[in-house]
Formats: structure tokens, C-alpha cells, sequence
């Protein structure tokens, strides 16, 4: 007998959608998708527990609930609210919102080293996604930057405190994941960090998935350091069967090498769902060892959001503008119209440069 | 003469004891109260009008009647001893002299609320105490006061102490239930509240040492009696910890019918401001408080005289009020310089910042450092306007109110003494030698010279 499902009227940003009730607002805007969904920064719908933390998914509630329709007095995180019937949301409608956001990301650039060029999460990074909408180009802060020694934890990962945000999603997922935690928070307030106990060493199956929940680059892949950026690589699609995890990873390639092996993110930066609901994580052996194509089986190239950096470069689906020479001219057609392809008889379009299985060379052009 | 109900037997000797308590009318409220249904204990508690006296004022018995009660839970009592607000120290007060008037009022709150056990959190700084507290337990223990089948109703109780380890964060309700079960103490993300999900997810009450023994008087007095001490939604008396530039630093239980005048001149109570000094500023409820200038403090923005109650501290909302707090009372002569108690107060914040969001956990720090380069002569004038636009940013986007905490001070050191930052930031190197006021004196002596 399956429970009827009872759901709630929500208005976020003038948009109005039904949720079932217990919905998070941060859920029920993602619903609606778009600029409406708050950013997130230690919320992860698949960790329990998490969010709350770092305050950047602040909403106004303009109205409680039909029943109750006084607004809140603060604004609340909206990762942790749970929506009422007949609430009103205001997010990216709100001035409040937006200078708390900006404050956030203020906060949260502070200490953070920027040091984007040498890092590895450069580009799939959500706190440069973050400060790229709400950053300022210049800091107000005049002293110096919390320092952190890197730390090495376990064979695979890599620990740069300095970046870290302390959004303790790490510390959930190995808690949820795995059998033992080895690793949590030490010192309070602004020393807080991100360690083992006496630098103990990380090893059980699952820990490479701390790498994919970190929303900044304070875990790293210490197979694929500085091996590349990761907007020359191709994400592939791809699966082998794995006795130890659902063996359905995301290959980084270039070329028919595997740079690295991820899990599969959806839009939102989160591992994506299996079939039966639960999240594909996977394992160390099919994120470190396995770095061959040979050792999976590709499926497809994978979506990546066309306005990732990664994807630049990559024209799927380009539109030609239509020809408005003639608009202009008010119906006149010009006397010549070259095509500098023609002229100069190189750089021919014709051939998809991304889909070279090298760097491109000239008889690449000419073919 | 005020009224004395919390400690009308502090001059008696031995009163700490169990005997000497026991003569003087101790334990009387609890045979009181374990004749009356739980419920009717609730509903007494709720016709006081008895306010937490932990800092934010929320009704007591209202706060009691949220309590979830589900079926084959238990509840928890859990009495908030963590006072580590700067300038408070009435509970201090309370638990070494009274210990058996918290325990009693534990009793009967746990007999009320449903609460086989009961813990006190105590501040870890504060560990000759416990060893009180544990005696006072065992001799409520021995004399049948605790245990099994108290008083031969069916009730069990049993009240543990428990050490914190001297964070200030866990007198926050919810970081000190994460302590209490040994965690970390974070503090939670509201909701769920304690009174649904708290120790160990199940219903659970956190209550100041205060409030938990101003039950007694309640029980002994009944509830509408007690109503009728004091002023307004103000009922009942307040413990003040004064302490600062007073003759008479201490701990004073006031009916809050008196002016803030007549507390810091009267005799009675702190006995003015020593060596003829100028009364400049004032911190009426603990450290997080708004600070007030000497002109708003004894006399609202209406110009109606400031009293010591709820209401009246907290008239003209923070931009000419402040707040009754935890009753933490902090002087300032005209000697004291607002730019270094404020950086004082920041530096506290910073240390005592958990780091779990992020508008605290960096905007503490930041204030500190830019609050420590005026202080040392090393400010800007732009830094002023820096701190306020840091102060709005961090106060209502945290977690939980440390980070309001934090920013009030700084915001009230701002809205009312700019003109000293501005001093201080222009006048570099005589800044460091001497403090200077400009506040807006009001006290007699100033009054007698125009």
C-alpha cells in the first residue's frame, strides 16, 4: 500500500513548484533549476548530515507557510530548511541574499591561497565557480594568510589545508562510507584543520572518494598531480565489472591515455545516482590502479555543461548564425564575400580538432 | 530594600551543607511539588513568567511545554553550568554557595519535565565546584532526595556532573549536547530543537543554573506570587554579576524594579564608581551585549530613566538600547578605552570561534586583526567603516549566536564611540600612551559641575 505522498506548494524566485513534503528548500529550488538553485558549498544530498556549514546557500523566507505566513527574521540555510506549504522563497530575487552571499564568499576567499594555476581543481572547482558569480576582483584582507604544512594522507591523497574550506564534507563521507574514520576535525576557530590523528596513514577502499566530495582542491589525486589540467582532458563514460563497487567511473582522457578516473558527477557537482537510488561510489582499485583503456569498457563521451570550462572548445551542437550581410545592406547583396577558409586554404572546419586522438598537427587541417 | 529570594540564606553559615539547608526551609519545594501532577508543575512554571536567565530571555515554561514526549523515549534535563561570558559569574555564585537550591530546583524540574536523568554541565574551568556539587549530590542522595522511588511517588532520579574542557562555544544549548555525548562541540543546525531531538536524539531541555533555581521560590512561593516581583514580563529576581569600575564588585539579586542608576551609585549595590571618576560606558548583560554610552545607559533614548529589567535594557532596540543578557555588568570609568575593550572582546571571540561556518570561523579573526591595528596605532580611517561592513556580514548569517556574539560589541563600540576609533586611528602615537575618552558623560558629579 503505497502512502499517499503529500505535497507542498513552494514559490521560489516567482516560480512556483510542488515538492513532497520534507523537501529541503536547496532540493526544491534544484528542482527548478537554473541560477534559482543556491550555491552549495558543503551540502551533498548524498551525505547525511551535511550542510549547514559554510552559509552560502542563505535564502530569505519572505513567508513561512500559508498557515504561518510571517517571514523569518534571518536568513536561513536553505540546504537545512525544510519547506512549508504556501512558502515564499527569495533567493536570487533578494538584495539581502546577495550582499550575505557576497559576504560569504568574501569569508570564505579570506584565507583561501588562491592559487588556482597551480591547482589540480582548477576548472571543476566550486569555490572558483563561486567567487567568478560573487567574488570581488580585489581582497580588503591586509594580513597574512593562514598557513598549513601539506600533508600526505595515505598513498593516494594528498592534503593541501591551506585550501580547504572546512565544509567537513571528507569527514562524512568516510564516516558514512567506510568502516573506520581515521581522519577529522583538530583545533578550533580559525586553526581548525582537516587531519589525521599524529598524520596517520588513509587506507581503506573508498577513501579516493573524499577526492570527488571536496568542492575545493584541498584533497588531491596524488596519482594525477600536475599531470594535466583538466580541461585538455576527455571525459569518457565507462565501466568494468568490479567486485568491490559498481565499477561505473568517469575516464579522463587524452589521447588513449587515462589521465584519471573519477566518479560520475551530475550538474550539481554530486556523484551521480545508480539504478536502484544509491550513489556510485567506487573503489581504489578502479579509481588508482585501474589507468588503462584496456581496462574498461567505454561507453560514451560524457555531457559536460557547456559552460564548464572544461567543455571550452568543445562546439556540440553549434548554431551557424544566419547570413544578415544582406539584412544590413538593406537587401543588397555585397559585391564579394569571402570565405577566409577558401583564401588561405588551411584550417579547413571540417575536421573536429577535440576529436583528434592527438595534438593537432598541420596535415590534421588539410585533410 | 530589594527582595531576596535566591540567596535569602546567604548570610547563613553552612548553607553549602545539607543540614544546615534542610533547617532553613530546603527541600520544602520539592515535597511540594511531588504532590502536584507534572503538568501542573509546567503550567505553574508558565503563570511565573519565569524568563531563562541564560541570556536570550525566552519564557521558561513555555520553553517546558515544547518538550516532544513521545511514547518509550526518555527525556533529558540538562542544566546549562557553562558560563564562560566574560563579566558573568551569578551561577559561579550559585553553585558554590546554594548547591542544593540548583539540585532542588533540578529535582523538581526533572519530576515536571520527566527526566530520569539529569545532567549538569559544568564549565571546566570551574572544577573546585564539581567536587561541591558531587558532595551536595551524595548528601541529596543519602537523605532520599535522588535515587530510586523518590518520596515514594514512583520517580526515579539521578543528576551527573559533567566537566567541559573550557570552551565557551558549549554554553551554546546544542554544542553542549554534542559535548556531553562526546563529541566535538559543534554546535547543531536548528532545527530539529533539543526540546524535539537533543541528547542522544531524544527530547531534551538545556536550562541556565539560574533559571533552574529560581524554580524553587516558584514552587515555594506558587507561581502567580512569584509574578508579582518585579515589572512587566520581568518577573521574578535577577542574579547580576558587577564587576568593572565599581566600589562594590560582586554578585547582587535585584526584584528589577530599580533603576541602572541606582545600581551602580546605591550603597547597596555596586557603590559607585571608585575615586570620583566619571561613569563612561556600560555593559549591562555580559560581554556579547551592546555596550552603552553613559548618556543612553541612564536615561532611554525617550528620556525616560533606564531599569534594570528585560524590557527597559533592551528599549530603543540596538541603536539606542541594549540587552539584559546573562547579567554579566560591565563598568567603565572615563579611563577606559572603548577601542581596546573592544578589542579585548574580539580577541575573545576569535579564540572561542568553533570554526564551523565560515562567517565566523574567518570574520572573527579579521575584526581581531583590524580592531588590534587601531588599537596599536596602525589603523586607517577606512578601517572603521570596514569593521561595520564586517560586523553586518557575519551577525545573523551564522550558525548559531556567537557569531551575533561577536559582531554586537563591535557594531555598539562603533555606532556610539566612533568618534574614538577616529581619535584613535588620528592620533597614532598618543593613542598609545594614554586611553582617551570622548564619550558623553551623564552621571551626578557631571550634572553638579554644569
Amino acid at each position: 500500500m503505497a502512502e499517499e505522498q503529500k505535497l507542498f506548494t513552494v514559490t521560489i524566485d516567482n516560480i512556483t513548484i510542488e515538492v513532497a513534503a520534507g523537501t529541503t528548500i536547496l532540493m526544491a529550488a534544484r528542482k527548478v533549476g537554473g541560477d534559482v538553485a543556491p550555491p552549495a558549498m558543503c551540502f551533498y544530498s548524498k551525505l547525511q548530515g551535511s550542510g549547514g556549514k559554510c552559509r552560502t546557500c542563505l535564502v530569505e523566507v519572505a513567508a513561512g507557510s500559508t498557515a504561518d505566513p510571517r517571514p523569518m527574521p534571518k536568513l536561513v540555510a536553505s540546504c537545512r530548511t525544510t519547506v512549508m506549504d504556501g512558502m515564499v522563497v527569495k533567493n536570487i530575487t533578494s538584495e539581502k541574499v546577495k550582499d550575505a552571499r557576497n559576504g560569504v564568499v568574501e569569508f570564505l576567499l579570506l584565507n583561501h591561497p588562491l592559487d588556482c594555476p597551480i591547482c589540480d581543481q582548477a576548472g571543476e572547482c566550486s569555490l572558483q565557480d563561486l567567487s567568478y558569480e560573487h567574488g570581488k576582483a580585489g581582497t580588503r584582507y591586509e594580513f597574512q594568510r593562514r598557513l598549513f604544512q601539506r600533508e600526505d594522507i595515505g598513498p593516494y591523497i594528498q592534503l593541501h589545508m591551506t585550501r580547504c574550506i572546512l565544509c567537513y564534507r571528507c569527514t562524512y563521507i568516510a564516516d558514512q562510507l567506510t568502516d573506520t574514520r581515521m581522519h577529522g576535525i583538530l583545533d578550533r576557530g580559525e586553526h581548525a584543520q582537516i587531519s589525521t590523528y599524529i598524520s596517520k596513514a588513509i587506507d581503506n577502499d573508498f577513501s579516493g572518494n573524499m577526492i570527488d566530495v571536496c568542492p575545493v582542491g584541498a584533497l588531491t589525486d596524488r596519482t594525477f598531480r600536475f599531470k594535466q589540467r583538466v580541461w585538455f582532458l576527455k571525459p569518457l563514460n565507462a565501466h568494468r565489472n568490479c567486485d568491490k563497487c559498481c565499477g561505473k567511473v568517469t575516464l579522463w582522457n587524452r589521447g588513449d591515455e587515462v589521465f584519471r578516473v573519477t566518479t560520475r558527477k551530475d550538474e550539481w557537482g554530486e556523484v551521480e545516482s545508480l539504478e536502484d537510488g544509491k550513489p556510485a561510489w567506487i573503489c581504489n582499485e578502479c579509481r588508482f590502479h585501474k589507468k588503462h583503456t584496456s581496462d574498461w569498457v567505454i561507453e560514451e563521451p560524457r555531457k559536460i555543461n557547456r559552460h564548464s570550462v572544461i567543455s571550452a572548445g568543445h562546439y556540440v551542437n553549434a548554431v551557424k548564425p544566419p547570413e544578415f550581410i544582406e539584412t544590413v545592406n538593406g537587401g543588397r547583396k555585397p559585391r564579394h564575400l569571402m570565405d577566409i577558409h577558401e583564401v588561405s586554404e588551411v584550417n579547413k572546419p571540417n575536421v573536429h580538432l577535440n576529436e583528434l586522438p592527438r595534438s593537432p598537427k598541420t596535415d590534421s587541417y588539410e585533410k | 530594600m530589594a527582595k531576596k529570594i535566591l540567596l535569602a540564606n546567604d548570610h547563613i553559615e553552612g548553607i553549602r551543607y545539607y543540614d544546615a539547608y534542610r533547617k532553613n526551609g530546603g527541600y520544602a519545594a520539592v515535597e511540594k511539588a511531588f504532590k502536584m501532577a507534572p503538568g501542573d508543575i509546567v503550567e505553574e512554571v508558565k503563570k511565573s513568567g519565569l524568563r531563562g536567565r541564560g541570556g536570550a530571555g525566552f519564557p521558561t515554561g513555555l520553553k517546558w511545554s515544547f518538550l516532544a514526549k513521545p511514547e518509550g523515549v526518555p527525556r533529558y534535563l540538562v542544566c546549562n553550568a557553562d558560563e564562560s561570558e566574560p563579566g558573568t559569574f551569578k551561577d559561579r555564585y550559585l553553585m558554590e554557595f546554594h548547591p542544593h537550591l540548583l539540585i532542588e530546583g533540578l529535582i523538581i524540574s526533572s519530576f515536571a519535565l520527566g527526566s530520569n536523568r539529569t545532567y549538569i554541565y559544568i564549565r571546566g574551568e570551574y572544577a573546585w565546584i564539581v567536587d561541591i556539587l558531587e558532595q551536595a549530590i551524595a548528601e541529596a542522595n543519602s537523605n532520599g532526595w535522588l535515587g530510586r522511588n523518590i518520596l515514594g511517588t514512583g520517580f526515579d532520579c539521578q543528576i551527573y556532573v559533567q566537566r567541559g574542557a573550557g570552551a565557551y562555544i558549549c554554553g551554546e544549548e546544542t554544542a553542549l549536547i554534542e559535548s556531553l555525548e562526546g563529541k566535538r562541540g559543534n554546535p547543531r543546525i536548528k532545527p530539529p530543537f533539543p526540546a524535539i531531538k537533543g541528547l542522544w536524539d531524544c527530547p531534551t531541555v538545556v536550562n541556565n543554573v539560574e533559571t533552574l533555581a529560581a524554580i524553587v521560590p516558584i514552587m515555594n512561593l506558587g507561581g502567580e506570587e512569584y509574578a508579582k516581583i518585579g515589572v512587566g514580563k520581568s518577573t521574578g529576581t535577577k542574579l547580576i554579576s558587577a564587576c568593572g569600575n565599581i566600589n562594590k564588585p560582586g554578585v547582587y539579586e535585584i526584584d528589577m524594579t530599580i533603576s541602572v542608576e541606582e545600581f551602580i551609585y546605591s550603597d547597596e549595590y555596586c557603590g559607585g564608581i571608585p575615586n570620583g571618576k566619571r561613569l563612561k560606558a556600560c555593559i549591562p548583560g555580559g560581554s556579547s551585549v551592546p555596550i552603552l554610552p553613559a548618556n543612553l545607559l541612564l536615561k532611554t533614548a525617550k528620556g525616560e530613566p533606564r531599569m534594570m529589567n528585560y524590557e527597559s535594557l533592551a528599549d530603543g532596540g540596538f541603536a539606542t538600547g541594549s540587552m539584559m543578557g546573562s547579567g554579566g555588568f560591565i563598568v567603565l570609568d572615563e579611563d577606559q578605552c572603548v577601542v581596546r575593550h573592544t578589542y579585548t572582546l574580539a580577541r575573545f571571540y576569535h579564540h572561542e570561534s568553533c570554526g564551523q561556518c565560515s562567517p565566523c570561523r574567518e570574520g572573527t579573526g579579521w575584526m581581531k586583526r583590524v580592531l588590534q591595528n587601531i588599537e596599536y596605532g596602525k589603523g586607517k580611517l577606512s578601517d572603521i567603516d570596514l569593521l561595520w561592513d564586517i560586523q553586518r556580514k557575519i551577525e545573523g548569517n551564522t550558525i548559531c549566536p556567537l557569531g551575533d556574539a561577536a559582531a554586537w560589541p563591535v557594531a555598539a563600540a562603533i555606532r556610539h564611540f566612533r568618534d574614538e576609533f577616529e581619535w584613535h586611528v588620528l592620533n597614532p602615537e598618543e593613542s598609545q600612551r594614554r586611553n582617551f575618552g570622548l564619550a558623553h558623560y551623564a552621571d551626578p558629579l557631571e550634572m553638579a559641575v554644569v
